[in-house]
């Protein structure tokens, strides 16, 4: 038994008017403040306007968001008392609403302890949707929410099948303005969801076909929306293309890039897309490594168009597909090239390995390393060596 | 030889399979806080109770019927499910996502330790077991 889960998905061009059709009394805007400064939590507040609903802005999500963060902000909704929280924004922003959500329903919980097991019972004080401003976090379509204990310098994946949006909503328009690095790393998060959520252990029939587009789509249109991003038609692809990994990986997992990306985004702050990528390779060239027969690059390899004459083959022209693609994105493919000196790696590499080995997605993986292992793997990420173990 | 589960052999087994994990050891650093396996057969209810603390376990034993007990943790569900999970026919994560086996607890500690609940499941496959016809 396993469950497929979605919200109600409305896309394309002027979707922000879907919001006319939401009915309540209050909605509140949950956002960052550059994203009010960028005028886009206006525009769905003037989307919202024909609902005659009165419509709050919760500006103060920050990126990476805390444990302490998504509590205060359940403390304004518990002020506030929306019966909708729209969540406008990134990865950080969706995942601190759903968070904030749970808070808000249940007072008493620790966000730490949010998990996919026990039944949280929302939905009492508010529905849920959620408008994405990136393409590539997925978030509007998925259950997971990653939180930071900042005291631990440790990301937590978390998540409840509840904390699924009801509606998302891709307008291609809350993308047009996004800058290229930003392009680069969120749709590089969407390419790992799509490849993750195929390679995972938690593979499923309804999740398959939905990574394999995702992926393809990816790979075609991210260079072009990375190069020009008031291309509206590569805007509207690749916004799709990452609620549609979304949809994949929520369904299955993600895996040893996303556990490894957590931790050193965790410890070093590199943006969750540029870390998640900078590992796939890796990761990829690790598994493959592992028990013969267990990848699934050979299937992957073939829907992309890529050689695949064995295992191994096919996870060597799927990685340097993956590299070419980092490369016309000038993207960072080791950690020294994220600006970490040597220095401060080693110094963190135990902690690296440590919330890497106990990362709910690194579990997903074909092939688990230990925690030696981990450190290895993170020292020749940063080396950016071959996997050769 | 199978030792038969439930049984206080198969679950002193495990604790002596636990203590000689160097995986478990490394994955269950930080994790602090008693199991109770609570395995419905037929009619009846077994309870397995293991103390885990850092990457050990202190002690385990078949909780005799009708003893005060309370762990920290306690993880239910029916023999047909466990033997399915510890034959790795369903995965243990997707086995308490679906209800089939029901985890109560601190969960932020458990979010927080996931592989070593998976070293923990290893752990119960490497036992050769007998299970109830």
């Amino acid at each position: 038994m396993w469950i497929f889960s979605s919200p109600t998905i409305v896309y394309g061009e002027q979707a922000l008017s879907h919001l006319e059709s939401l009915s309540g009394r209050k909605a509140c805007i949950i956002t960052d403040a550059n994203l009010v400064k960028a005028g886009l939590a206006a525009k769905v507040a003037a989307a919202l306007a024909p609902t005659g609903m009165q419509v709050e802005i919760y500006d103060r999500v920050e990126p990476d968001p805390t444990l302490e963060a998504v509590k205060e902000g359940a403390q304004a909704m518990l002020a506030l008392q929306p019966d909708w929280l729209i969540a406008v924004g990134g990865g950080s922003v969706i995942d601190a609403a759903k968070a904030i959500w749970i808070l808000y329903e249940r007072p008493e919980m620790d966000p730490e302890a949010i998990n996919p097991i026990e039944t949280l019972g929302l939905g009492a004080k508010a529905r849920f949707a959620a408008v994405p401003t990136t393409s590539g976090t997925g978030s509007e379509a998925t259950y997971a929410i990653v939180l930071t204990n900042a005291a631990e310098k440790r990301k937590l994946g978390l998540g409840s099948r509840e904390a699924l949006p009801g509606v998302a909503i891709l307008d291609p328009e809350m993308v047009l303005g996004l800058p290229p690095r930003q392009t680069a790393d969120t749709g590089l998060d969407a390419l790992t969801h799509a490849v993750e959520g195929f390679t995972s252990t938690f593979h499923n029939d309804f999740s398959d076909g939905l990574c394999l587009n995702a992926a393809k789509l990816v790979f075609r249109w991210l260079p072009e929306a990375y190069a020009d991003g008031t291309n509206i038609e590569a805007r509207t692809h690749l916004h799709n293309a990452a609620t549609i990994a979304g949809l994949g990986f929520g369904n299955s997992m993600a895996a040893l890039a996303h556990g490894m990306g957590h931790a050193l985004g965790g410890v070093f702050h590199v943006p969750h897309g540029r870390a998640v990528a900078l590992f796939l390779p890796y990761t990829i060239e690790y598994c493959v490594r592992g028990e013969e027969g267990s990848t699934r690059y050979v299937e992957l390899a073939k829907f992309l168009g890529l050689h695949a004459g064995g295992e191994r083959d096919a996870a060597s022209h799927l990685v340097n597909a993956i590299r070419d693609l980092e490369a016309q994105l000038d993207q960072p493919q080791t950690i020294a090239a994220c600006g970490i000196s040597r220095e401060d790696f080693e110094r963190e590499l135990d902690l690296l390995a440590a919330n890497a080995l106990n990362d709910t997605q690194t579990i997903m993986s074909t092939r688990v390393p230990e925690f030696d292992e981990l450190k290895r793997l993170f020292t020749i990420c940063y080396e950016g060596r071959l996997v050769d173990f | 030889m199978t030792i038969p589960f439930p049984s206080d052999a198969w679950i002193k087994a495990m604790m002596a399979d636990l203590n000689a994990s160097e995986a478990y050891l490394a994955a269950a650093a930080n994790w602090e806080g008693s199991f109770d396996f609570i395995i419905q057969v037929g009619g009846k209810t077994t309870t397995l109770y293991m103390d885990l603390w850092h990457g050990k376990c202190r002690e385990a034993y078949e909780v005799p019927e009708g003893a005060e007990h309370k762990a920290d943790f306690r993880l239910s569900g029916p023999v047909a499910v466990w033997q399915k999970v510890m034959t790795k026919k369903l995965d243990p994560m997707q086995a308490m996502m679906t209800g089939q086996l029901k985890l109560t607890g601190n969960m932020a500690m458990v979010m927080k330790n996931v592989r070593a609940a998976k070293e923990l499941v290893e752990s119960c496959t490497r036992i050769p077991t007998e299970f109830p016809a």
